[in-house]
């Protein structure tokens, strides 16, 4: 869309190449496909290959481990651009890089790390990430998963886990437990478990009517035995899973803008040329009305993820500006969705159009990763010093 | 008064149509600096003399022909050489060469020889004064460029299509001449030639091409295309990027920004959205025709003619209306 | 081998063009730019033919003002090795003057292969790769759609209207590439990463005389509106009749 803000001029050359190169690849191998996609409720797992080539999977990890190295900001544009393609493909690239290569790579030994993390970024192992459970979501320290440290050094996990991106096709799972018996949030460590581990079951979540092209999952595990070497050994309690959260969605913030931006040039264009009363629609001033308020919004959810990428660049960042981040930015995308739906009239409720699909993805978006109303908490909780949560 | 020079383009020891075409320019440049000659260079293998009169029928005062054994398939370099010695010693003040395939290929070699500038695929032409001024379709024919070329002689490569020749009768001298450069001597050479299949018409040629998008779906639905095409008699079939990408149809059939422009009487596009790069190659045809099952598509917004539905039944349906229409004459 | 590939910053063409107000340029606002279509191509086929063929350099040129820098950059980023900016305060209109700056940086370049694109998709004139043959007095393909070489031999492909010809000639050599070649590869991450480390020399360009000036550009006129004639195949016999009475082309 227009940088109607002139918001380019704050990107370096780099950010914006990096941009360009995403950009290209999603407008000529997502946006053709998608659509087809979410219809058949099928992730698009043939463009894998060309994600990893470009480099999109954990594209802000060092280049020892294979990765692109890049700055924060250029990972908020990739996610970004994912984004304007499909939530669901952000969300695979957010899951593969930041819930799981930056555990591994934050908390993991070096082997694990020397390991993992190329073939993570080359795209050879897929992984998810298990922290939500089927009733533990906005409260994830009260999760119920238990891994049992036996006397030769080894694991035996059980539990489930729920609400899984990638949980069917990943190859490793990242799995929070709570450890040897302890219910407090502090026995919480990372585990690093092959999917084909016996004991291992994941299952498709059928029925979706948002994230169709994203498969997700419910993962149970029974008796799943654990080489010593499993753990993340630099993980320690309820932090650090809060911590990978913190990074995924710093991607979302930006991605969520990727979406809206779709919505909002699918509705320019389709204003410009769909004529009734013998004029364009965006001659009419309730589609001017709203055309400049998805502008308006879209561009304050750009500075505002410019901005915390700076921060996160500078090491200044803090969880509750993500939050803050988050929380907007889903927000204004989920309206900029509703309302460039509502401005294509019926022709917006096809699948041809892009608007329908994003505005019922981005209700995902809005709930997972924190949804909303935690965001508000945590943002009520920052300023007045006071917790709501309980 | 001045002399113009028309390269008489030439394949298999026949004229193509844009031979005629740069034959007919150069007489309307000629007539129009007064009584100026047109001097067509005809080249070939031995025996293309014999194809010198047709010049003449288009306004050729004098045909030089160029017999050799190795003009048998073009022959850029010796080609070159030959017409860039015409041209400096002939005085013309102008060279019209076509934007064909081999005419590109040829006229900025022949300009670059000749230390002399040149405008390429030009669709109209006038000298004024000391300038000749030509216009050339730019950024995929969505602006229209108004260019003034300084110099004698100008070289200009003429659009196919772009300016129907016209026959201006005369008795053209001939006048033998050789290769200015050894034919086998020549470091590009042709190892092979592939023809088009038999009498199959060039969608550069064809008054009506009929075109497939992905909205057929298939390679195997373009028998539907090509059904219509054989309908209408005279007609060519063309495609879209995204199909020929996929293999569907070859490159050489793409029409488009990347393909061929294309100019028809009639252009009938079939499950074709109208994509920019597409319509670049397309607008200019006389009458269009799109079949697209969305009716918001852009190629309605070019379209002559539209008609909304599924491209694989309305086809056959169109293809038995046009025989019945051509048998009725 | 080591390859040229000369390249173009082009605009967007899916851009709705204006003129700007001189009436001589498109304007520019809003322009988004690449490098031309074909140009990819050429910078691609230069990759592939170094990674298969062993060690070599591929070099991309480009002239015009420093934001062609942006472009030779995205050669840098697919793999290119360095890049050379012809500087210029503009792209002159007059392809000969183009190509005898080019032709100037290559002289004496040692390049066994200098690739071109068929045309920029802006200017269309497909006169610079050719014309900076002939100054260089090397062999020249255009318009190539498939191209191999072999012990300093190349043989290519070129589609001509209904027909094809197979030619073959000694490198060093001049080709420009058409369709049928291969697409660009997306810039890796990595890619963009590394391309910011290598080197892009900047030279004034030796543009000499030029002989063309753009009068005015402008935008063709609209078709005008046509109609939906109806829908399905229902709406067939009303299409045939207005072809025949109507356009006349039936």
């Amino acid at each position: 869309m227009q940088d109607f803000f002139d918001i380019d001029s704050a990107l370096s050359e780099e950010e914006r190449a990096v941009r360009a190169s995403v950009r290209q690849f999603v407008d000529e191998r997502i946006i053709p496909v998608i659509g087809d996609c979410y219809i058949e409720g099928r992730f698009p797992k043939e463009i894998v290959p060309g994600l990893a080539e470009l480099g999109v999977f954990g594209a802000n990890l060092p280049e020892e481990y294979g990765c692109a190295g890049l700055n924060n900001v250029s990972y908020g544009l990739i996610m970004q651009e994912l984004e304007r393609g499909d939530s669901g493909i952000r969300s695979f690239a957010s899951v593969q890089g930041a819930l799981v290569m930056y555990p591994i790579f934050a908390f993991g030994s070096d082997e694990q790390k020397k390991h993992y993390l190329p073939k993570m970024a080359a795209g050879e192992i897929i992984g998810c990430f298990g922290l939500t459970e089927p009733d533990f979501g906005s409260n994830p320290s009260g999760m119920i998963s238990m891994a049992k440290e036996q006397t030769d050094g080894s694991w035996v996990l059980n539990g489930a886990k729920m609400w899984i991106t990638n949980g069917s096709q990943a190859k490793v799972a990242i799995v929070w437990a709570k450890t040897n018996g302890d219910k407090s949030d502090k026995s919480i460590r990372g585990f690093i478990v092959p999917t084909d581990t016996p004991g291992f079951t994941a299952k498709d979540q059928k029925g979706k009517l948002s994230l169709r092209a994203s498969d997700t999952s419910e993962l149970v595990f029974q008796d799943v035995h654990l080489p010593k070497d499993a753990i993340l050994p630099k993980s320690g309690g309820i932090k650090s899973p809060l911590m990978c959260l913190t990074q995924a969605r710093y991607g979302i913030s930006w991605g969520v803008i990727g979406a809206a931006m779709a919505c909002y040039e699918e509705a320019l264009a389709y204003s410009t040329s769909r004529v009734m009363f013998d004029k364009p629609i965006a001659g009419f001033q309730l589609q001017q009305q709203r055309l400049a308020v998805m502008l308006t919004e879209i561009v304050k959810a750009q500075l505002v993820s410019l901005h915390l990428g700076r921060l996160k660049d500078a090491g200044k960042l803090t969880p509750q500006q993500v939050s803050l981040a988050k929380r907007n930015n889903c927000d204004i995308a989920s309206n900029v969705a509703r309302e460039a739906r509502r401005l294509l009239g019926a022709n917006g409720i096809l699948a041809e159009y892009a608007s329908m699909r994003h505005m019922a993805n981005l209700e995902s978006v809005y709930t997972y990763e924190g949804t909303h109303d935690i965001h508000t908490l945590i943002l009520g909780q920052a300023v007045t010093g006071l917790s709501a949560f309980n | 008064m001045a002399n113009m020079f028309a390269f008489a383009e030439s394949r298999g020891g026949a004229l193509r149509r844009v031979a005629f075409e740069a034959v007919s320019a150069a007489r309307a440049l000629a007539d129009a600096s007064g009584s100026g000659e047109v001097h067509a260079l005809l080249a070939g293998a031995p025996g293309i003399a014999s194809l010198a009169p047709e010049l003449g029928k288009y306004g050729a005062d004098v045909v030089i022909v160029v017999e050799h054994a190795g003009l048998a398939n073009a022959n850029s370099e010796a080609l070159a050489a030959t017409a860039a010695e015409r041209i400096r010693s002939g005085g013309y003040r102008a060279a019209i060469f076509s934007a064909s395939a081999q005419g590109r290929d040829l006229a900025p070699r022949v300009a670059a020889k000749l230390g002399q500038s040149m405008a390429a695929d030009v669709t109209s032409f006038g000298l004024a004064g000391d300038a000749l001024v030509v216009t050339h379709p730019a950024y995929a024919g969505k602006v229209i460029a108004t260019l003034r070329l300084t110099g004698s002689p100008a070289i200009v490569t003429l659009r196919p299509g772009a300016r129907a020749a016209v026959e201006a009768p005369r008795a053209a001298r001939v006048e033998s001449a050789q290769p200015a450069a050894d034919p086998g001597a020549s470091k590009v050479v042709v190892k092979e030639m592939i023809a088009g299949g038999g009498a199959k018409l060039d969608i550069g040629d064809a008054p009506v091409i009929v075109s497939g998008g992905r909205g057929l779906k298939s390679a195997d639905n373009f028998k539907l295309v090509e059904d219509l095409a054989a309908a209408f008699g005279n007609a060519a079939v063309g495609a879209t990027r995204a199909v020929t990408d996929d293999g569907w149809r070859p490159h050489s059939d793409q029409i488009g920004q990347t393909g061929r422009q294309v100019s028809p009487d009639l252009y009938v596009a079939c499950g074709i959205s109208g994509a920019i790069q597409h319509i670049a190659g397309m607008r200019n045809s006389r009458t269009i025709v799109a079949i697209n099952k969305d009716k918001e598509a852009p190629i309605f917004k070019v379209a002559d003619y539209g008609i909304v539905g599924d491209v694989i039944e309305v086809l056959p349906v169109l293809t038995a209306a046009v025989k019945e229409a051509r048998a009725k004459g | 081998m080591k390859i040229a590939v000369c390249i173009k910053r082009v605009p967007d063409m899916e851009t709705r063009f204006k003129i700007a107000a001189s009436g001589t340029a498109v304007d520019a606002a809003g322009l988004k730019y690449d490098m031309s279509d074909f140009d990819g191509y050429a910078v691609e086929t230069a990759l592939q033919l170094n990674e298969k063929q062993g060690p070599g350099e591929t070099v991309v040129i480009s002239l015009g003002p420093d934001v062609v820098q942006e472009q030779l950059r995205k050669a840098l980023s697919m793999g290119a090795d360095r890049a050379v900016q012809l500087k210029a305060d503009r792209v002159p209109a007059d392809g000969l003057a183009i190509a005898r700056a080019l032709a100037a940086e290559l002289q004496g370049g040692g390049y066994d292969l200098i690739l071109f694109g068929r045309q920029a998709v802006d200017s269309a004139n497909a006169t610079v790769g050719p014309m900076t043959a002939e100054l260089l007095g090397l062999p020249c393909a255009t318009a190539v759609s498939t191209l191999e070489i072999a012990n300093g031999r190349a043989t290519a492909r070129r589609d001509l209207e209904g027909a094809a010809e197979i030619v073959e000639f000694p490198l060093p050599a001049v080709v420009s590439v058409d369709e049928g070649m291969p697409r660009a590869r997306y810039p890796s991450l990595k890619g963009i990463m590394a391309a910011k480390k290598k080197p892009l020399e900047v030279k004034p360009a030796q543009l000499g005389d030029e002989h063309i000036t753009i009068e005015k550009l402008e935008l063709p006129p609209e078709r005008a509106a046509g109609r939906i004639v109806g829908e399905g195949a229902a709406a067939v016999p009303e299409l045939v009749r207005l072809l025949h009475t109507e356009a006349k082309v039936l």
